[in-house]
């Protein structure tokens, strides 16, 4: 008896080892290649980091789960191009931990938002869309205006980013409380280190309309105004194939 | 190994891979002696079975 | 239920529990200054409310010896009855977020009540809330049925069903407060995950134990699909949500990966729960209670072993075709399209074997409307899968993709097949579970599949009127060679269909509704008679087999 036992028990195991065996093969293939990188994601030189105040931003975009019904990734199909911008390149979202691509557009594609509307337009469509967009389902999101936006673990943030693999210096994950306050804060002294850290290209101004608060719109509209222009390797490429 | 030998590999090996496991599949499935196995098996189900059997 | 328990496994329960009451005021203290310190309490709370629970229960009397010689359900008892909870939950929500589409000012400014908070409640409620407690409920009967021997002790069983429902309390109240790692189906941040990890390990023991004891030469093939999905959910969970938190107070963290790598290991998680989660664990629901329930063993056995492999192995590259056309490497889209492709053929040998299983007893089906649900699960299933297969063809997928059609081919899926097949084996389950000959009312029944039937057609219809409306709106040129509709067009376009979704997902809510009712009712009159004794056997005794059929 011991002995079918035995028999029994090792056609258990073996089975679960065949499942696993059986299983791993697709996923290890398709994904171990990607991470040999260079091919998989250009390279960008003037690819930026996110400063903490666009870091709270995205992470207030995904708390209140945008990536739900807003795509950040445009196709290479022409009416996509031709409707958002250039297509999406693999480099753009290289420092997306984790990546906010989407799957449904019940909203347009937002992956070129950055500039293409003013600060007030995107405060007044956050706290009422159908104020701006009568015809808009989106939800409100008013209470952004009226919460202070929490930036005293900017830096332990950006640390865990580093973590990960953004690179981030040890300056800037110091910083990281004051330069949250002085981007939304031009007047303040706290500002000049911003531009000086992250680049001159970086938004610096009062993003929610109300001076001297740091509020979650704040964040937000930061946020949204990079979005597509950490670096212009996508309107470069399409440049050159125009060419 | 660099980045094009592993992606010529992915490319190549899902096929082979799918082959051999199709066929030892298959040899399991209609191995003759494996018959009485499988048939007792679905009808095992059927029977009485509200205890253990100890 | 506690007073089944022997006197050692009391103490092991006070002692799981007081541990786990350490980590909730761990969490409490050192996430005071953020959200994780809200979950803390949770977990804290509901583990002393446990203890007190077995505490009123410990000095009960030793249970008898002659327990050993009977299958332990009282878990599978327990999983029903959360499941139907988790089922009328989550269906609620998911009508509310419908109809939030539809008339956006129900939000009323407020955050937990906006749909981008709402949506994994739904999306989680029904998957993982649902169809896990169903899953976890279902192989404990089958596993135990099928190995003709008991489980393997009378506490673990009880830490997966209820350190699970922790695990879906936790992700539920998170959403709400905004606690999320933006994952699609992978949302609960990383404490949930490893709390989780621990569960599933010990879910995987029960099995092993389980079968290593089995009374029965050859392990029937619906334990293989409650394996291939305990193991390879176990797998992708732990890969997709490798993450760095914050620090141990903030409930926040950042994922491992980034950009393009995120997006297909996300996607290979994302489609491989489908696979695994939603199509492999409740295939084995349905090679059990379809036979079962129809008196007939299946048609085909080696058909079901030739697709159980062949799920196993080609649904691993599929995730891809959630990609085409974007920054992935074209290589890797291709591959997943082909193996997309491919997949059909298990898939429908799966969907085939269940139909054929039928064939000769239709005026069963006729009749009975728990073997009605089955035999429609199949056939959504054969169908969602077909569709499948055909949205990832990357030139279809150009159309469907971000539109309202691959919400409608999810819904397809989830209601038509998973939601179906786990009803039709609950109206099967539920009076071998409380000793009764039927169900309270079989009318009721009759009532919940046409309303299901008909919430999930109207429901797949508007979806894929919207989507296939939205699609070529988005993509119509005027003669001048420029786009003819702004978004907002194709916005105001999907108003009628979302308005038909939500009534569709009404009809389907209300059915679930009816169920939850007659299952409770059920669940009364087996209390009123008293016949939920653990020294009785299984009653009604399911009829031995009586015909044997052509096929093999």
């Amino acid at each position: 008896m011991s002995e079918t036992h035995r028999k029994l028990e090792r056609s258990a195991i073996g089975f679960v080892l065949a499942i696993i065996g059986v299983s791993a093969i697709g996923g290890l293939v398709e994904i171990a290649p990607l991470f040999t990188i260079k091919e998989t994601v250009e390279a960008a030189k003037d690819m930026r980091v996110y400063t903490p105040l666009e870091v709270a931003g995205r992470n207030i975009y995904i708390r209140e789960g945008c990536y739900a019904c807003h795509s950040q990734m445009i196709r290479t199909l022409r009416d996509e191009v031709e409707r958002y911008g250039p297509y999406s390149l693999a480099v753009e979202s290289k420092y997306d931990h984790p990546m906010l691509w989407g799957s449904k557009r019940t909203g347009p594609d937002l992956a070129r938002l950055g500039n293409k509307y003013s600060d007030a337009w995107h405060v007044a469509h956050l706290i009422n869309p159908r104020h701006v967009v009568p015809q808009s389902v989106m939800p409100r999101y008013g209470w952004l205006m009226k919460s202070e936006l929490r930036v005293d673990d900017a830096g332990q943030h950006l640390a865990a980013l580093r973590a990960v693999g953004v690179p981030y210096t040890d300056e800037m994950i110091a910083n990281g409380p004051q330069d949250a306050y002085g981007q939304a804060n031009p007047d303040s002294d706290k500002a000049a280190g911003v531009s000086q850290r992250y680049g001159e290209a970086t938004n610096v101004r009062v993003f929610d309309g109300e001076p001297n608060r740091l509020t979650e719109m704040d964040a937000v509209v930061a946020y949204l105004q990079v979005l597509g222009r950490l670096t212009d390797a996508a309107h470069r490429q399409t440049a050159s194939t125009k060419e | 190994m660099d980045h094009d030998t592993i992606v010529g590999f992915s490319k190549s090996w899902g096929l082979f891979y799918l082959i051999a496991m199709a066929i030892g599949v298959l040899v399991y499935a209609l191995w003759p002696s494996n018959r009485k196995r499988f048939k007792r098996a679905k009808n095992s189900i059927l029977d009485t079975d509200d205890r253990p059997r100890s | 239920m506690i007073s089944g328990l022997t006197v050692s496994e009391r103490q092991s329960a006070l002692i799981i529990l007081t541990v786990m009451a350490f980590v909730g005021l761990a969490m409490a203290i050192a996430g005071r200054a953020d959200l994780l310190g809200f979950h803390g309490g949770i977990v804290l709370l509901i583990s002393t409310a446990l203890i007190f629970a077995v505490i009123g229960h410990y000095y009960d009397p030793e249970p008898p010896k002659e327990r050993l010689a009977e299958y332990y359900d009282d878990p599978t008892r327990v999983g029903i009855v959360l499941a139907m909870i988790w089922a009328v939950v989550g269906m609620a929500v998911g009508v509310w977020v419908a109809a939030l589409l539809a008339w956006p000012d129900m939000t009323w400014d407020v955050g937990w009540l906006s749909f981008g908070r709402l949506r994994p409640v739904h999306t989680s409620g029904v998957i993982f809330g649902f169809g896990g407690n169903a899953l976890i409920a279902t192989s404990f009967h089958v596993l135990q049925r099928t190995s003709r021997a008991r489980l393997p002790d009378q506490i673990s069983p009880w830490f997966v069903l209820i350190g699970y429902n922790l695990f879906c309390v936790v992700a539920a109240t998170g959403y709400l407060m905004g606690l999320t790692q933006s994952k699609e189906y992978a949302e609960p941040e990383w404490y949930a995950d490893l709390w989780l990890v621990i569960v599933w390990v010990v879910y995987f023991l029960i099995y092993l134990r389980t079968l290593q004891r089995r009374q029965e030469p050859h392990i029937y093939v619906a334990n293989w699909y409650y394996m291939a999905f305990i193991l390879v959910v176990a797998v992708l969970h732990i890969v997709n949500n490798l993450a760095v938190p914050v620090s141990l107070g903030h409930a926040k963290s950042y994922s491992l990966f980034s950009g393009v790598q995120d997006a297909m290991v996300q996607w290979w998680y994302g489609h491989n729960a489908v696979a695994f989660f939603l199509t492999a664990g409740f295939l084995g629901m349905m090679y059990y209670y379809l036979p079962k329930r129809a008196g007939r063993p299946i048609f085909s056995y080696r058909l079901s072993i030739i697709s159980f492999w062949g799920i196993t192995f080609m649904y691993m590259w599929a995730g891809s075709h959630h990609l085409h056309y974007t920054a992935l490497p074209q290589w890797v889209q291709t591959l997943g399209m082909t193996f997309s492709i491919i997949l059909l053929v298990p898939s429908w040998a799966s969907a085939g074997n269940a139909l054929a299983t039928l064939n000769g007893a239709w005026h069963k089906v006729r009749d009975d409307a728990t073997l009605r649900f089955m035999m429609v699960a199949a056939v959504f299933y054969g169908l969602a899968t077909f569709e499948g297969s055909f949205m990832a063809i990357r030139a279809v997928n150009s159309l469907s993709h971000y539109t309202d059609w691959t919400i409608g081919h999810v819904h397809g899926g989830a209601l038509g097949w998973v939601a179906m097949i786990t009803f039709g084996s609950f109206y099967a389950l539920v009076p071998w579970m409380w000793k009764q000959e039927r169900m309270y009312s079989s009318k009721l029944v009759e009532v919940h599949f046409w309303l299901a039937l008909s919430g999930t057609i109207i429901y797949v219809f508007a979806m894929w009127n919207s989507g296939i409306i939205q699609g070529l709106m988005w993509r119509t040129y005027n003669e001048n060679g420029t786009l003819s509709y702004s978004f907002i067009d194709s916005l105001v376009a999907m108003h009628p269909y979302y308005i038909a979704r939500a009534f569709g997902g009404l009809l389907f809510l209300a059915g679930a509704v009816v169920c939850a009712y007659n299952i409770w009712m059920t669940i009364r009159l087996a209390r009123a008679q008293d016949t939920v004794d653990n020294s009785k056997a299984d009653i009604p005794v399911p009829q031995p087999a009586v015909a044997l059929q052509a096929g093999e």
